[in-house]
């Protein structure tokens, strides 16, 4: 065991047992998975991305590179989680990835002896011949050989949240310069969410023993905290990533509620997106502490010097028995300190600098540790760290170390302020990039702004936790700003260590060299963004948050450019990885979208009804009666009771638009391709309405029911889309119109029922004195009146089957009572439910166009409704309608079909070729749009869209379908196969 | 997340809305008396500037009404929101984003 003695923000108290790669370990509560498997010894944690090389785990935060596991399992196993990150719970169980057969032992690590080939750009240069191997060769070669983690390869069984939230300020991040900004808005009054990607507000200060106010540090962030969550207007939201910055000042951020634990709170999401809007925002995000580039600098045991420091004084951990720090700045000298006051064994420190400032060497000879001043790294060795080589003036020298803390100096973590264009500017005294434009509303605190000493985050916080408040309307006053020591934060400049041994890494989850930066320079791929696709630096989930600076700064010294010069790649959000899910929320499966069932839905389920979905709607797709055994029977038997007695089938989902006003009948004259101006009271039409492109959007019948109120209907799959139209028509286009619409598609149930009994089964449900025998209402006909004892009703005469039927319309609560009155009606009879599979084969024996024809790319004419039209008015699409192309008389135009062999079964989507036609595009004349099985003639009918239409009935063609097999000869025929005169529906 | 502001409601969230092109485009009296080339003016051809433009808006998921936008295409920032009819307002340019430092 690794775990120091005493110390650490970890509970003694509470122990956790887990397991990595099946083997079992123990932790406390308040470790990661990281310091728990340091604490245990466990300094191999992964394999990398290209050359398997062993990794161990480099940061303490989540811009780590290397220590990425998949954590949990089955359906929860989520890959690439930083161990960084990821905090201990009971029965935590990790597995190492990217490694074959097993992490100590990985076959393909084999991979870094052919690093010479796998360089920078290998995949764009070494298969690319020949081409048709890619597929099934490399690339599934490339993939198994480099990889991250597995998803889960089942859905995932937790549920995620969206939320907004609104504030006067938003302080990003609970470090020393994020508490002081909270502090002073919030004191003043302002609205505040004060958001930390942390377990605990402090950032740094966690990981410190920098006196504060003459006290530890935890005596301040213990005040800090307490006055925090006893202002009311402050709300604190730990484990909260802000990830992104929108317009408005909206901010996206990932709340974890349920990651820390094994499974989610009973009722609570695992994660929660948030999207807060915020007057005023504060980054104060803090900074990375980079690496330096040297051969060896990835072995496990190599970190950065502020992990050290995090993982000593945090988590009372030493991550190694004898530990080195290696740096060109004042900062990571008080990181050793640090280590070696918790109980580290630090046993010495290089620096690349020849004269260190004399107080650090003061406090190094305290502490008995050894100073090699203008040192360098040049070599590492062990298969986890075990030594280090050093040289300096005198020459070489080898040191034992198990860990070694490396800090080229920091990184302002800038990334949110770039997400809007702006361009941070390089920094030479920091030798940092530091924020220059922002996004609107959004001002930078701390080391995020270069501010890099403890007293410097004090005071820019507090400062821009003023200026926010401020700027949301509150009168805020800067307070007293807590005493503490300057840390010291010089450096000289310092990337890369030249003549070092073995491979020198500047990115380490993409396996990025030194060295293919050079391949990338001298290849001409010297821009920032190019050396990014080319190389790979600075990509995958950490985005290059530890690797962008020393990438830049060697790609600046081949160039011989300044760093400034050569610049950033532009940062994009998410800060860091977003699940899907938690950017899906609700909406996933059946919630994505509401199911609508119609008002008859009940009574249908206890019909026994099978159900359809049809846009949101649930319909009835036919009702089985026990011993049949498909449902082509069933169906035919609903056909038939309608054909020869009665049926009952709910319309409602039909678009159904209230029309009101005294220009209604010119708005429909000019919506319509017929003319509804002089449609009488009581009486309705069939419509075809065009877009303006000339074809056809939309059928249906509209009914008069006074001089300025007419009902439309609507196919059931265009209902919100042309009442949209008829929306942007009158709001647009005609404003001049006095016409109000509203929609009832949901206010009115509608059952339709039909067959040459339909009309004796209405007379017993409506009330007098409404007349519905031929006269009182014929065909086309609409009155309004009374059902069921004082049911206010509208019935229309209107047929798609082609019998005698009706429609009727009553409000949607009295839509199952209708039913039932109708079927108890219907009884002596033989009244039989069917559903839209009957529907439609009806439709088909009729010859009417539906859904399947109306595709959206079809004319009127197409459909053989171009008589319809007519020729004394303009209206929506009327002009591009008459485009030659569309009276071309080779177009596909609306025919039914019937086998020649009337045995033979008939397939939608079949194409029309000439009989004994090569199957090729050019030969094809059209296609088969809808068939049915017509229980009426006994034998499979089809409509469809054939070259020359009616000309050619008689005609015999070739329905070929290689999809699925089908190839037979059809006859051309008249749609209307059943009752063409329309005799039956006039009785 | 960007705030529209619609005339009848107020400033709601951009999801609320959808756009439906440019703006201030009459549909002709009398379609069949222009010649190909008129009737394709006003059905196809649509401005795309760079920078300020007048565009129609739907609030969709709102009110239900159409409204005209000025809107600048560069910067997504909406400059101006009126009723159907209205005159469009003249805006000559548009006021950069303001960003801290």
């Amino acid at each position: 065991m690794s775990r120091l003695s005493s110390g650490g923000l970890i509970d003694r108290a509470t122990p956790l047992a887990f397991t990595f790669d099946g083997r079992s370990y123990k932790g406390f509560a308040g470790d990661t998975l990281a310091s728990a498997l340091l604490a245990n010894d466990v300094r191999l944690v992964g394999r990398s991305f290209k050359y398997h090389r062993p990794r161990g785990v480099f940061s303490a935060g989540s811009e780590e590179p290397n220590a990425l596991v998949e954590l949990r399992t089955g359906a929860r196993r989520e890959p690439n989680t930083r161990a960084t990150m990821a905090e201990l719970y009971e029965g935590l169980e990790a597995t190492s990835q990217n490694r074959w057969p097993s992490l100590a032992f990985d076959l393909l690590s084999a991979n870094q002896w052919f690093s010479s080939v796998l360089g920078a750009g290998f995949y764009y240069k070494t298969f690319m011949w020949p081409a048709a191997l890619w597929e099934k060769l490399y690339e599934p070669a490339i993939r198994r050989a480099a990889g991250l983690g597995r998803a889960a390869e089942q859905a995932d069984p937790d549920s995620y949240e969206k939320a907004f939230a609104f504030c006067d300020v938003l302080v990003i991040g609970g470090g020393p310069s994020g508490l002081l900004a909270a502090l002073t808005a919030g004191r003043a009054g302002a609205r505040v969410i004060l958001a930390d990607e942390d377990t605990i507000l402090g950032g740094r200060l966690n990981s410190a023993r920098t006196a504060i106010d003459d006290a530890a540090p935890g005596a301040f962030l213990a005040r800090a905290r307490a006055e925090l969550s006893a202002l009311p207007n402050v709300r604190v939201m730990p484990r909260t990533t802000i990830f992104g910055v929108y317009d408005g000042g909206t901010y996206g951020a990932l709340e974890r509620v349920g990651d820390h634990l094994s499974v989610p709170a009973p009722f609570q999401p695992r994660q929660r997106y948030w999207k807060i809007v915020a007057k005023r925002a504060v980054l104060c995000a803090g900074a990375f502490d980079r690496p330096i580039v040297f051969g060896g600098n990835d072995r496990p045991g190599v970190m950065s010097a502020q992990a050290l420091r995090t993982y000593a004084v945090r988590y009372a951990v030493t991550p190694g028995r004898n530990a080195v720090v290696f740096a060109n700045n004042d900062h990571a000298w008080s990181a050793a300190f640090d280590a070696a006051d918790a109980g580290v064994k630090v046993s010495a420190i290089v620096d690349v600098r020849e004269t260190p400032p004399p107080a650090l060497l003061a406090g190094a000879t305290a502490r008995n540790i050894r100073v090699i001043a203008g040192g360098e790294v040049i070599a590492t060795s062990g298969k986890c760290l075990s030594s280090i080589t050093v040289r300096t003036r005198g020459g070489t020298e080898t040191l034992q170390a198990e860990v070694l803390g490396i800090s080229g100096g920091a990184t302002p973590n800038l990334a949110l302020t770039s997400y809007f264009g702006g361009r941070p500017k390089y920094d030479a005294a920091l030798a940092a990039f530091v924020p220059d434009q922002t996004p609107p509303g959004l001002s930078v605190a701390g080391a995020a702004a270069g501010q890099f000493s403890l007293a410097q985050c004090f005071a820019t916080g507090a400062a821009q936790g003023v200026a926010a408040a401020r700027d949301a309307g509150f009168a805020a006053t800067p307070a007293p700003l807590p005493e503490t020591g300057d840390t010291p934060t010089s450096l000289s400049a310092f990337w890369h260590v030249q003549g070092s041994k073995g491979l020198a890494f500047v990115d380490f989850q993409n396996d990025v060299s030194a060295k293919d930066i050079a391949i990338a320079h001298k290849e001409g791929f010297r821009a920032v963004e190019l050396l990014k696709r080319y190389t790979t630096l600075g990509m995958a989930t950490d985005q290059g948050k530890s690797s962008n600076m020393a990438g830049l700064a060697i790609m600046a010294e081949l160039t011989g450019q300044g760093i400034g010069e050569t610049g950033t790649t532009l940062f994009r959000p998410p800060f860091t990885p977003v699940a899907l899910g938690a950017l899906a929320g609700h909406h996933r499966e059946k919630d994505f979208r509401p199911t609508r069932p119609t008002p008859t839905h009940d009574w249908a389920r206890k019909q026994g009804a099978v159900f359809v979905e049809t846009g949101l709607w649930l319909r009835a797709q036919y009702f089985p009666k026990p011993g049949e055994t498909d449902w082509l029977e069933t169906v035919t038997r609903e056909v038939k009771a309608v054909r020869s007695s009665v049926g009952l089938i709910d319309v409602s989902t039909f678009g159904k638009i209230d029309l009101q006003g005294s220009d209604v009948g010119v708005f429909l004259d000019r919506v319509y391709i017929n003319t509804f101006s002089t449609l009488a009271v009581g009486k309705a039409r069939y419509g075809v309405m065009l877009r303006e492109d000339g074809l056809v959007m939309d059928d249906g019948t509209t009914a008069r029911l006074a001089d300025d109120h007419y009902v439309m209907t609507t196919t059931t799959a265009n209902a919100a889309k042309v009442y949209q139209h008829l929306e942007f028509c009158l709001q647009v286009l005609w404003p001049d119109l006095d016409v109000q619409l509203a929609s009832i598609s949901e206010q009115w149930a509608q059952i339709a029922i039909a067959g040459p009994k339909s009309r004796e089964v209405l007379a017993q449900v409506v009330d007098a004195p409404l007349d519905v025998s031929n006269t009182g209402l014929p065909f086309m006909g609409a009155v309004e009146g009374r059902v069921m004892g004082g049911v206010k009703a509208r019935i229309f005469r209107l047929s798609f089957s082609g019998e005698l039927g009706y429609e009727i319309a009553v409000p949607a609560r009295h839509g199952e009572a209708l039913t039932r009155a109708l079927m108890a009606a219907g009884a002596p009879f033989g009244i039989t439910p069917y559903g839209t599979e009957a529907l439609g084969v009806m439709r088909i024996e009729k010859g009417h166009v539906s859904g399947n024809e109306l595709t959206g790319q079809t004319s009127a004419r197409d459909l053989g409704l171009g008589k319809m039209a007519s020729t004394k008015k303009d209206y929506i699409g009327r002009v591009m309608a008459g485009r030659p192309a569309f009276a071309d008389r080779d177009r596909a135009t609306f025919i039914g079909f019937k086998p020649v062999d009337r045995a033979q079964r008939l397939r939608a989507g079949a194409h029309f070729l000439p009989l004994g036609a090569v199957p090729v595009m050019e030969n094809d004349e059209g296609y088969m749009s809808s068939v049915a099985y017509s229980p009426t003639l006994d034998h499979w009918i089809g409509l469809g869209f054939l070259k020359g239409g009616r000309a050619r009935i008689g005609q015999k063609v070739r329905a070929y379908d290689p999809v699925r097999g089908g190839d037979i000869e059809v006859e051309v025929c008249d749609p209307g196969f059943v009752d063409p005169e329309g005799e039956r529906l006039r009785v | 997340m960007l705030l529209i502001p619609c005339p009848y409601c107020g400033a709601r969230p951009e999801i609320e809305f959808h756009c439906g092109g440019e703006a201030h485009i009459a549909r002709p009296e009398n379609p069949a008396a222009l010649s190909d080339a008129e009737w394709a003016d006003y059905l196809f051809i649509r401005k795309s500037p760079k920078g300020v433009h007048a565009e129609r808006w739907l609030h969709s998921h709102g009110c239900g009404r159409w409204f005209n936008a000025v809107r600048n295409t560069v910067s997504d920032s909406i400059l101006a929101t009126y009723k159907m009819g209205a005159p469009r307002p003249d805006i000559a340019a548009d006021t950069p984003a303001q960003g801290g430092k």
